[in-house]
């Protein structure tokens, strides 16, 4: 009861403070259009973020450490959230900054302008790639060697229970955690990739195919989809993973083939729907029904007249798309039928390192090791969602 | 009388690439009360802009810079926010374009009506839908009483600009801004739009601007008109002045566009074999049928019109010719042969023989290609041709239709003007060298100035090549221009057919008497003589229907 009072007063205050500010910059102005035509509830806004921003202020500078010693996780935790925003804020700004000067004069216009949160994600996908693609060369360790201490925590200060050699710290069975992150892009992201791409040659084929034939055929495959589309896709790819787990050791085939054969056939369903409404309202269009009426083939159509003019929602749609993937297959390994040990993957390494959240309120060192792999996940998830975004707005032509 | 409406040396901006480019170039415009002011110009002149910029409104992207308007003695560009939710609707309304966009099509229509005046306590939910009610009578809507309880897509798109004005008139406004209210739609309809809007802004004494391209609705509108031209006034006179004596070249080159008309060609031999002959075509989509016994000749080198309203069959009996539409009963033949009905049984040189050019070019070519591979493909795949010898092929197409093929080649779609793509439409159609071209409606999308280039050129071609060309459109000016024989179709059958001279002579049959009545001529009285002539319950769609 009393926090519903407390609550009330505050807001109370806050919109007193913005009525008062509204009338301020009225009369500070002498009545400029921005504070005259200004909604009460815009004047809110205003208020209750600054109030909120000074309230961060205060938060992020309270001590780390109770008198007794005790680390106080919260601060902690919320002082590394502000300093990672404010460093990807600088290495965007830098990136952004960067690419205006040098490249091509396409490249050169293209950044120009870009928002700061595209080219954060261009910046992201980048590094992930590098990653990636010298996994082998980057790594101190190999992904699955088993080094002599387990359980160092993060930080790599003695004092606290690190180790300068692996500064990351290791996991429960002693492998060195900088090194499996680093292997985990390789085999996650890449997996993820190539299921991506899977997916989108059987989708948008198909999806395509439909859109143009019409039909008996575009009502095959759209039902056929429908079906599919019915049942929830994870629980889907549990039981299609279970199944395969069992051939898999039978036919000598490595379960990650047919884990990537899964995926890709799941979501292509998705790209399905997407390349056909997408071809629908291209194929209605004057020039491809010029190009009917001059006799050219269902190739030329396409792949010359309908796929250029599909590809910027399509490039959108396999940002997105890979994202989902890329979270399935984490999934999948955190529930123990997607990628299989020994290898490194993001999923199984949250899984195995998850117990050690449960510490996060006496040792947020500790806790931080399930967040490392969880992270990995998250900056590219919301890299690519960022990449996305700027290409959809692009492409819809809308201007701000 | 006094002055309503006052705009000195308005600039207005629009932003773009990332900077700020002139629209309007300091404008000034006088509006007394109940006055009605004809703004012209072609397209990305400037006319929408200027006439919202005079309810102080712009659209999103767009800026005033300077200048003021001022609204009975209000200043609009100053004006608050709470100040201009007072005025717009209840003394300034707006009618839009394409009433169809503009109604909300969940709700019914007199529940849209009667918004502003609730709104604006101007009068009560009863009250306005009584006056709707009356407005709607006025403007010779039929059924009045029930009309308005219908959703907006239960009436026909003439009714529907009709229930629209009825909507701006709901508060009685001072003045109303009219943007190009009939260009959507068929001359008989806009007649009748534009008699009811004349008379019920005569009888509030309402004060409007009328925005459109064509001079000759302004004509009928206007006691004053404005030319603009780029963003700058031309010249501003009282229309009969304007219309008499024109002072400024591009006013007079305006004016000259409708003098265009082709020398008549020679009759046809009787024993000569048609290019192309359509034989007793029935056709329709799934069970509905659009089609009725539709046939006619088209010989080598001759135009052929086809005219009608939308909904009589035209463009269907187009899709029939190519072959996308097989008819339920009837043929096409080519030079005496018959084709088969299908497009995909027709082989290489059956296809060739006839081309098609759009209404819409921006629809009509691939934006992602560029124009040397949209002209080329053509070319390529009829006659193998590749390398320089194909290169020069396009290249002179381009030449053909007047674009410097060096500095074209590379370019997209988006990069060319209207008139431009439409002659890069001709092209493509051209690369098949096929014999016979259907226009379908090439040039009603266009600027009339750049539409008579349009006519010219096809017109040129004509002569070089011996096309023959069937020509749909709804538009007679333009069959005047270029037509050498007109058939009128309505309701999917072809009323009467002739030659043009034959056609344009009376006596007619009924209906082509209504569709050639009903465009509208330069003179002033026009309207008024017309309307007299027809009786007033006897115009536009009522007429259609009474036959």
């Amino acid at each position: 009861m009393m926090t519903i009072l407390w609550i009330a007063g505050v807001l109370l205050a806050i919109l007193a403070v913005a009525w008062a500010f509204r009338w301020a910059g009225q009369k500070a102005t002498s009545n400029a259009p921005g504070f005259r035509d200004m909604p009460l509830s815009v004047a809110f806004g205003y208020v209750f973020g600054a109030a909120l921003l000074i309230w961060a202020v205060r938060f992020y500078f309270q001590p780390t450490q109770t008198e007794q010693g005790v680390a106080v996780a919260s601060v902690m935790f919320f002082r590394w959230a502000v300093q990672g925003l404010i460093i990807a804020m600088i290495a965007a700004f830098a990136f952004k900054q960067f690419g205006k000067y040098v490249g091509s004069a396409w490249s050169r216009k293209l950044f120009r302008s870009m928002p700061l949160t595209a080219s954060f994600g261009i910046l992201v996908i980048i590094l992930y790639s590098i990653v990636a693609i010298f996994a082998g060369a980057i790594a101190p360790y190999g992904q699955a060697e088993i080094l002599g201490a387990a359980n160092v925590l993060p930080g790599g200060d003695p004092a606290l229970g690190g180790n300068p050699d692996y500064p990351l710290g290791t996991d429960n069975i002693g492998r060195d955690i900088l090194s499996r992150l680093i292997y985990g892009a390789q085999n996650t992201v890449g997996i993820a990739f190539v299921t991506t791409l899977l997916a989108f040659v059987i989708g948008v084929t198909l999806g395509f195919l439909a859109a143009t034939l019409g039909g008996w055929l575009d009502q095959l495959l759209s039902r056929g989809v429908d079906v599919l589309m019915a049942i929830p896709s994870l629980i889907f790819a549990l039981l299609l993973m279970t199944i395969a787990s069992v051939w898999a050791p039978r036919l000598g085939i490595p379960l990650t083939f047919f884990m990537v054969v899964i995926i890709a056939v799941i979501d292509s369903t998705r790209v399905y729907r997407l390349a056909r409404a997408v071809a629908l309202n291209i194929v209605v269009m004057d020039y491809i029904e010029a190009a009917k009426l001059r006799g050219e083939g269902l190739g030329y159509l396409v792949f010359r007249e309908i796929l250029p003019n599909a590809t910027a929602p399509l490039l959108a749609e396999f940002g997105l798309r890979f994202c989902f993937v890329f979270l399935t297959i984490a999934a999948l390994s955190f529930l123990g039928v997607g990628i299989q040990p020994p290898l490194a993957d993001w999923g199984t390494m949250v899984r195995d390192l998850a117990p050690f959240i449960n510490f996060a309120q006496f040792a947020p060192l500790a806790a931080v090791t399930p967040l490392l792999a969880a992270g990995a996940i998250a900056l590219l998830t919301v890299a690519v969602n960022f990449v996305v975004d700027w290409m959809l707005h692009k492409s819809s032509g809308l201007k701000e | 009388m006094s002055t309503l409406l006052k705009i000195r040396d308005i600039r207005l901006e629009g932003r773009s690439d990332e900077q700020w480019n002139p629209i309007i170039n300091g404008v000034d415009l006088t509006l007394q009360k109940g006055e009605v002011l004809g703004l012209i110009g072609e397209s990305g002149a400037g006319k929408s802009t200027l006439g919202l910029a005079a309810m102080g409104f712009t659209r999103d992207g767009v800026r005033i810079s300077s200048g003021s308007v001022e609204f009975d003695g209000i200043d609009l560009v100053n004006a608050s926010a709470a100040v201009k939710r007072g005025l717009l609707g209840k003394r300034i309304a707006y009618v839009a374009q394409s009433a169809a966009a503009s109604f909300n099509p969940a709700h019914r229509i007199i529940e849209q009506h009667y918004e502003g005046p609730t709104q604006h306590g101007v009068m009560s939910k009863a009250d306005s839908i009584a006056d709707g009610v009356e407005l709607y009578g006025k403007l010779r809507l039929p059924n009045p009483d029930e009309i308005g309880f219908r959703y907006p897509h239960q009436v026909s798109g003439g009714q529907l600009q009709r229930a629209m004005t009825a909507m701006a008139m709901a508060c009685r406004p001072d003045l109303i801004i009219f943007d190009e209210p009939t260009t959507a739609l068929d001359v008989t309809t806009q007649i009748e739009v534009l008699a009811s809007i004349r008379e019920i802004v005569e009888e509030y004494d309402t004060a409007a601007i009328y925005i459109t391209h064509d001079l000759a609705v302004v004509a009928q509108m206007a006691d004053q008109i404005k030319v603009l031209l780029k963003g700058d006034e031309v010249e501003t006179a009282d229309t009969r002045t304007m219309l008499a004596a024109p002072t400024q070249e591009y006013t007079k080159s305006l004016w000259a566009v409708r003098s265009f008309e082709r020398p008549t060609k020679p009759a046809v031999n009787t024993g000569a074999v048609p290019v192309v002959s359509v034989r007793n075509v029935d056709a329709a989509y799934g069970t509905v049928p659009v089609l009725h016994d539709v046939s006619f000749d088209i010989h080598e080198g001759r135009t052929v019109a086809v005219v009608g309203e939308s909904g009589s069959g035209k463009s269907t009996t187009a899709r029939c010719i190519t072959g996308l539409l097989p008819p339920k009963a009837g043929e096409i033949a080519f030079d005496g042969n018959v084709l088969p009905a299908d497009y995909r049984k027709r082989d290489k040189s059956q296809l060739r023989q006839a081309q098609m050019i759009y209404q819409m070019a921006d629809t009509a070519l691939n934006p992602r290609m560029s124009i040397g591979n949209i002209i080329s493909r053509p070319v390529q795949f009829y006659t193998g041709l590749t390398g320089k010898a194909l290169r020069a092929r396009v290249d002179s197409l381009l030449d053909q239709i007047e674009l410097e093929p060096t500095q074209y080649y590379n370019r997209l779609p988006s990069e060319l003007s209207g008139g431009q793509k439409q002659r890069i439409g001709i092209a493509r159609a051209l690369a098949a060298e096929p014999k016979f071209i259907i226009c379908d409606e090439v040039t009603s999308a266009l600027d009339q100035l750049v539409a008579e280039g349009i006519l010219r050129l096809l017109a040129k071609l004509q002569d070089e090549l011996k096309l023959s060309y069937m020509f749909i459109t709804h538009d007679l000016a333009t069959v005047r221009a270029i037509a050498d024989e007109v058939v009128v179709m309505k309701d999917g059958r072809v009323v009467e057919q002739g030659e043009k001279k034959a056609m344009f002579t009376p006596p007619h049959h009924a209906y082509t008497d209504l569709l050639l009545s009903s465009v509208p001529e330069m003179d002033p009285d026009w309207l008024t003589n017309l309307l007299q002539e027809r009786g007033v319950d006897n115009i536009g769609d009522a007429a259609v229907d009474k036959m």
